[in-house]
């Protein structure tokens, strides 16, 4: 008897459960809730705020970044994700973007000057924008926590490469490897300061090239540009010599954030409000960083963005984790 | 092939002056575009003084909620849409964003003919796989998202 009322209520608890989940009602507002999510309401007067923080904030960051030695972009993504209210999905399209403009500013001029080489950029490219793009895609699909974990670990590793990371003006190449004898990536650039032709080549090519499938991914996962990376590998590992690998990682990066750029872009990750006062910030501090740049003094300023970072990468750790509920 | 010099190849200055054309012309219309945008010339799709409520949402939500709240499209607007959407300010910026994001395929595209011409077909099919990596990233068929 019992069994059967059992049965029973658990049929009708069934059968309700069907109809009120099928009912078009409810399909109609689990849709609705599933589509439009819901828009927090804000003061709509002070809305021109946060552009001109950014622009503020980016002029500071471009001065700082041209006397610090390092791309706009790997202080832009850190900074405006952890300080700012707007989601780390248009940051990093944002920052991306910001990183592109610089490159496409540079890169002309270091290519008429022959400091950044097409035959050294074009075989890193093809790896570095093939993996930007699965890098981005990975970057999208990822919960935003993640993410911002990823980019804080990343972010206090770039810290430590910073750190730790030695240049050689001319490296010593004895012998060109066959891949790149094969591709003749080679050159020659006059060094003013030694008053002579510098014939250079690289070496370990194809262990560099491998490196940059992870500086192409991080590169498109987070939205920072990546002359950080790019420059200890064609410096120390394939041996370029200091000027031609700066200004061919600069270079370098107009193609690899090109292609992660479009997934972003596609994604519909542009805010117009934000990418433009990043850019004219970003720019105009360039601009004035430039000219500051004969009499700062660079042991400081570069303290000044480890420091800067550091602080960054450790916010963006912690926002992650608090958002997991770690914290 | 060439000979080694202190002077940039010819693939390499053509490269440089395509690209300096693409960033000036994407930079200028950058600003033009966003002054229209943000004196109100050009009405946007998006209100400015609504537009804070929405920066702070993931991408997915942001573009469902415009859609719904001012587009009414069957679709969030992704990929190229933007393309019929140019007669409104927030969008029309989207086009010098193609453009500096396009530009280094055009670069590339430009020189192939020239390093094959010079029988360095090596840096040639480098080229070719590249622009083909690139076209296919502009062409919004990679997409994903949470």
């Amino acid at each position: 008897m019992l069994k059967r009322v059992k049965e029973r209520a658990g049929l009708f608890f069934a059968s309700l459960m069907c109809a009120v989940m099928l009912n078009p009602a409810w399909a109609l507002a689990s849709e609705v809730a599933a589509e439009v999510p819901m828009v927090p309401i804000i003061d709509g007067e002070g809305w021109w705020k946060w552009p001109l923080i950014l622009l503020v904030v980016t002029f500071v960051m471009g001065i700082i970044a041209v006397l610090g030695g390092v791309g706009g972009g790997v202080l832009f993504v850190p900074i405006i994700s952890g300080f700012f209210p707007f989601h780390l999905d248009f940051v990093r399209g944002t920052g991306l973007l910001v990183a592109l403009c610089g490159a496409l500013a540079a890169g002309p001029g270091l290519l008429k000057a022959n400091l950044a080489s097409l035959r050294l950029a074009l075989p890193v490219a093809l790896i570095a924008s093939t993996m930007a793009i699965v890098g981005a895609m990975v970057g999208l699909a990822l919960p935003t926590h993640i993410v911002q974990l990823s980019l804080g670990i990343t972010i206090l590793g770039i810290v430590a490469i910073m750190l730790s990371a030695k240049k050689s003006t001319i490296p010593d190449v004895p012998a060109a490897d066959s891949l790149s004898s094969a591709l003749r990536i080679c050159g020659i650039y006059h060094e003013p300061t030694m008053k002579q032709d510098i014939n250079w080549k690289v070496h370990r090519t194809p262990l560099g090239l491998a490196t940059f499938v992870i500086i192409g991914f991080m590169a498109g996962m987070f939205g920072l540009g990546a002359g950080w990376a790019n420059v200890p590998v064609l410096n120390l590992m394939m041996g370029a010599p200091l000027k031609i690998s700066v200004a061919t990682s600069k270079f370098l990066l107009s193609i690899t954030d090109t292609s992660a750029a479009w997934i972003y872009v596609n994604k519909g990750c542009v805010i117009p409000m934000m990418v433009v006062p990043s850019l004219i910030g970003i720019m105009l501090g360039s601009f004035i960083g430039v000219r500051l740049l004969k009499v700062a003094k660079p042991t400081f300023i570069r303290w000044m963005v480890i420091g800067i970072l550091l602080f960054a990468g450790l916010k963006a750790t912690h926002k992650a984790l608090t958002a997991m509920g770690v914290l | 092939m060439s000979e080694i010099t202190k002077e940039a190849t010819q693939e390499q200055l053509l490269y440089a002056n395509i690209l300096e054309k693409g960033m000036l012309i994407g930079l200028g219309l950058m600003f033009i575009t966003f002054g229209l945008y943000v004196f109100g010339i050009m009405k946007p799709v998006v209100p400015l003084d609504q537009i804070a409520a929405y920066w702070s949402m993931p991408v997915g939500d942001y573009l469902a909620a415009i859609n719904h709240n001012f587009m009414h499209m069957d679709h969030a607007p992704t990929g190229w849409a933007w393309l019929h959407h140019l007669g409104k300010g927030d969008f029309l910026n989207f086009l010098p964003v193609a453009i500096l994001s396009g530009v280094t395929i055009v670069c590339y595209i430009a020189i192939v003919p020239g390093l094959f011409a010079r029988n360095d077909k090596a840096m040639g099919l480098i080229c070719m796989a590249t622009a083909v990596i690139l076209i296919l990233a502009a062409s919004g068929l990679l997409a994903v998202g949470h």
